[in-house]
């Protein structure tokens, strides 16, 4: 058995890769998405019904599917559309699009939950539109929904090891190489699963920090 | 507060102000006058229509009918140079709110920023002012209320009193040609209410334009220049404060004031 852990460890040029891969994959999926849900939230509260509620039933769809199935139809069905993606594009985009739905909601679900004197307060002080929305509300909602959103961002990393039915080299891609060559299927993937463990627990990690956070400057 | 000093006149009239909500009535034909320097206090029992008519008057409730002059411009119209009149857009009236100085019932402090930031937040990012003249402008606030040592904490760290004293720093730190205080001092406890009412007595020496909807008659009578009563929406009596806590021109509020006696 130490045998086969130093076949794994031999080849750590492998997994490190896959490792960083995933790492980046869940870094910039993270924030492009936590960016277009800012944008996506202010739709879900529009004043105009029509934007309101098409946009909350595609985020309901959206949180409906599993993620493996909007990958697959994003990979498999949209070239019987004529619309041909890398998978890189094709397992990035499936990412984004899908935590979007989940981040939208929670900001959505966050605004809804912030006392609409606080709103008021910034509009008796002169903010409107979207300064009122950056400068008043938005930080309030991050502050409030920041352990939600971290929660949402370990369930990013995790979906992100589906990306490997479409061939992306993320981790799980990488360690099921390794074990396929060399045949050390428990050892491999118990580093795997350690490695996932690590990122996850500094997301943890920085959870729990932002809930001390919301102790303080959260509102009562 | 310097730079609109020496001007008489009225700072706020309200004329012919109604508002409804549904079928509702809460303001009928409302109208008043506040002089630079003035202090009008609005009484009234609770649900009368006093808070809405703040609310109105800053346009944070759009009026049903009536009109606001701030210095004889009118809130929510915009006057083109060639004269034509059309209804101001959200921003101009945004922009136009901030010379109104808000202090609410619950505070409502920015609980994300602390006190400095809560003071500079609207004259740097609205009105546009610089960062170095705000915070200076802030700290001299924050001395006048006592409460310098407290710059750095959060709200959520502050007492009631403390709070609400802050919440007047920051609407004075807009330099507000009139500050509107919604019922001030409801929701805290009795020992934090003298420490408030003292910043606000200050204010009044010091020659600031304010309209104050309290229910503490001792304030009232102490430091307003006029009384005003609301009833279901309507003004019942504006006396000067002897007159009208002493000798009330109308049997409603001689029944109102029976009850604080």
């Amino acid at each position: 058995m130490i045998a086969n852990f130093g076949i794994v460890l031999g080849e750590w040029r492998s997994l490190a890769t896959g490792f960083l891969n995933t790492v980046w994959i869940c870094a910039l999926s993270g924030a492009l998405s936590l960016l277009l849900a800012v944008f996506v939230s202010m739709l879900l509260v529009s004043r105009r019904h029509g934007v309101r509620r098409s946009t909350q039933g595609v985020v309901d769809v959206l949180r409906a599917i599993p993620f493996l199935m909007l990958l697959f139809i994003v990979y498999y069905c949209l070239p019987t559309l004529h619309v041909r993606l890398s998978s890189w594009t094709c397992g990035l985009s499936a990412l984004i699009v899908y935590n979007t739905a989940y981040f939208a909601e929670i900001l959505r679900g966050a605004w809804s939950h912030l006392p609409h004197e606080q709103e008021e307060a910034g509009r008796a002080y002169g903010y409107t539109g979207l300064r009122l929305y950056r400068r008043i509300i938005l930080p309030q909602i991050f502050i409030a929904a920041g352990p939600v959103l971290g929660n949402q961002m370990i369930t990013l990393v995790k979906n992100s090891a589906f990306l490997m039915v479409i061939t992306i080299p993320d981790l799980t891609f990488m360690a099921n190489q390794v074990q396929a060559i060399y045949f050390v299927p428990f050892e491999t993937i118990l580093v795997a699963v350690a490695l996932y463990w690590i990122l996850c627990s500094t997301i943890e990690w920085t959870v729990r920090r932002m809930d001390r956070v919301a102790l303080v400057r959260g509102h009562e | 507060m310097s730079d609109h000093q020496g001007q008489g006149g009225p700072v706020v009239e309200v004329r012919g102000l109604s508002k409804s909500f549904g079928p509702l009535r809460v303001l009928h034909g409302v109208s008043l006058t506040v002089s630079a320097g003035r202090t009008l206090c609005v009484l009234g029992p609770s649900g009368s229509g006093k808070s809405t008519l703040l609310r109105c008057i800053n346009f944070l409730e759009r009026p049903d009918a009536g009109v606001v002059l701030l210095r004889g411009e009118q809130v929510g119209v915009h006057r083109t140079p060639s004269g034509r009149e059309r209804a101001m857009t959200d921003r101009e009236l945004a922009r136009m709110r901030t010379r109104f100085g808000m202090v609410f019932q619950q505070f409502n402090l920015w609980p994300h920023l602390t006190v400095l930031e809560n003071l500079i937040e609207s004259p740097i990012h609205v009105q546009g002012r610089s960062r170095g003249e705000a915070v200076t402008e802030a700290e001299a606030l924050l001395d006048k209320i006592g409460l310098r040592d407290k710059r750095e904490a959060y709200p959520s760290r502050l007492s009631g009193g403390q709070k609400q004293r802050v919440a007047i720093a920051r609407a004075l730190a807009m330099r507000p040609e009139v500050l509107l205080f919604d019922e001030p001092t409801s929701s805290l406890d009795p020992e934090l209410v003298g420490e408030v009412l003292a910043v606000m007595r200050d204010l009044t020496r010091e020659g600031q334009t304010m309209i104050v909807v309290t229910h503490e008659m001792g304030f009232a009578r102490e430091a307003a220049d006029e009384v005003m009563f609301i009833d279901e929406g309507v003004v019942v009596e504006t006396a000067a404060p002897e007159r009208f806590f002493s000798n009330p021109a109308t049997a409603r509020v001689r029944q109102f004031l029976q009850r604080f006696a």
